[in-house]
């Protein structure tokens, strides 16, 4: 029988520290959703479980000082929906976070695991690429700051160092006239993993595209941040040719793979059509603002 | 390799129990602590039969380490009918047939209730989006949904 310990610190040193010292048997349990199922069919077999959520970082929601928000990597997508202000500001990262699983995940899950998870079809990951969000990670050898983009190194894998810890998400502040979407294809209405997601955020100065970042998920090994898309849809009043431009980037930026949930041409046509209506979405909050 | 002592309050009751490290709280209920209500569907966060309440949030009991429960409230499906008295969604369901092997029926019941008290009112969608976490292989659902319904309507008159 293998020896498990358990640990819930409370402050991120001490967890930093035990992380590191036990190596590459350890893992972090945030909302366990993942972790837990790894362990029960034997993928996984931990050596020590670091529990983070009671370390306050973690788990805290705040609005920073410039209109931007900081989100603890542990927070639960069911805590974050509650928030009184986040679901106004980045109504697309919201509705991607809260598509992760039933009811009852989303009492547990966190956009933290969903990242560190290193599926290629996370759902929240393309809502945060095209938000923009970076990541705060700290480790053994201090703390640094990536973009969630540069999270996924692969299915399954990270650019974590070993021994870092992923603590929180920052989003931007946000100019008025701006808004977010995020859309997945999925052959049920819920409850199940994206075919391909696609995530876009842009802000909008008299009918004019000012920025726009867009993610696509699902259709590549890692979550792609699409720049083509985003420079078709910048200048222009998100005219039909110019959607049309960034659908095509999308389509074009996609290496799928083919499986039971869909083939390669489909999840490449599919990528455009997603923008398309994303885009629409986000305009209309952006609007709204 | 020496337990965890665990110091918890299940359905209002202070309880203590001895789990291991990588016991889930469905283990520790259904075993040490003989609360078999919460029934072991998929082991995987699919199937909802081991709905329980963490601080009043719903979760399935399969995906939390008995430990996370430390400090916690947990609320099960034996809390639910109060001095032998069944709550309305328990008594509906039972009225309305919203049941046939019952494998899936505590965790419809816990889920419910959770939704209930988030949403008192809810729309026939809604309760079909709450629940699309608890899979029932029986009764097709629609007597399920129909009955969480029921059961709104008359909670919502017993507190006007």
């Amino acid at each position: 029988m293998t020896d498990v310990r358990y640990l819930a610190p409370t402050t991120l040193d001490e967890a930093i520290r035990a992380y590191a010292a036990a190596g590459s048997a350890a893992r972090i349990l945030a909302g366990g959703t993942d972790l837990l199922v790894q362990m029960r069919s034997g993928v996984v077999q931990p050596g020590l479980i670091v529990d983070i959520k009671k370390i306050d970082e973690m788990m805290a929601i705040e609005e920073t000082a410039d209109g931007g928000f900081r989100i603890g990597a542990a927070v639960s997508g069911a805590v974050l929906a509650e928030h009184p202000r986040f679901g106004r500001v980045w109504p697309g990262v919201l509705e991607a976070v809260n598509l992760i699983g039933s009811k009852q995940v989303q009492g547990r899950a966190s956009a933290g695991g969903n990242l560190c998870n290193g599926s290629p079809a996370g759902d929240s990951v393309p809502a945060l690429v095209a938000a923009g969000a970076n990541v705060m990670i700290q480790g053994p050898e201090g703390c640094r700051e990536m973009p969630v983009a540069k999270v996924p190194a692969g299915p399954g894998r990270t650019n974590l160092k070993p021994g870092e810890i992923l603590v929180s998400f920052t989003l931007p502040s946000r100019p008025s006239g701006s808004g977010d979407a995020y859309l997945r294809m999925i052959p049920r209405t819920e409850m199940d993993i994206a075919v391909v997601g696609c995530g876009v955020s842009l802000s909008l100065e008299g009918g004019v595209c000012t920025a726009a970042r867009v993610g696509l998920g699902a259709v590549a090994p890692t979550v792609l941040l699409v720049e083509e898309a985003a420079k078709a849809l910048i200048g222009s009043k998100l005219d039909d040719a110019a959607v049309r431009a960034a659908a095509t980037a999308c389509s074009a930026a996609c290496r799928p793979i083919d499986d039971k949930r869909g083939t390669i041409v489909y999840r490449t046509k599919v990528a455009g059509v997603l923008l398309t209506r994303a885009v629409a979405i986000a305009a209309r909050r952006a609007g709204g603002n | 390799m020496a337990k965890l002592h665990v110091s918890t309050t299940i359905n209002g009751e202070p309880v203590e129990y001895l789990c291991e490290p990588n016991d889930t709280m469905l283990d520790a209920l259904r075993g040490p602590l003989g609360l078999t209500g919460s029934k072991e569907g998929c082991s995987s966060g699919d199937c909802g039969a081991c709905s329980i309440t963490l601080d009043d949030r719903l979760v399935c009991s399969c995906l939390m380490l008995a430990v996370e429960a430390e400090g916690r409230q947990v609320g099960t499906i034996e809390g639910m009918a109060k001095g032998g008295k069944l709550h309305p969604l328990q008594q509906t369901f039972l009225e309305m047939a919203a049941l046939q092997c019952g494998i899936c029926t505590s965790g419809m019941l816990v889920a419910s209730e959770a939704l209930l008290r988030k949403n008192p009112k809810p729309s026939e969608e809604e309760v079909r989006f709450w629940l699309a976490g608890n899979l029932c292989r029986c009764t097709g659902y629609d007597k399920i949904v129909r009955a969480v319904l029921e059961a709104a309507a008359e909670l919502r008159e017993t507190v006007q």
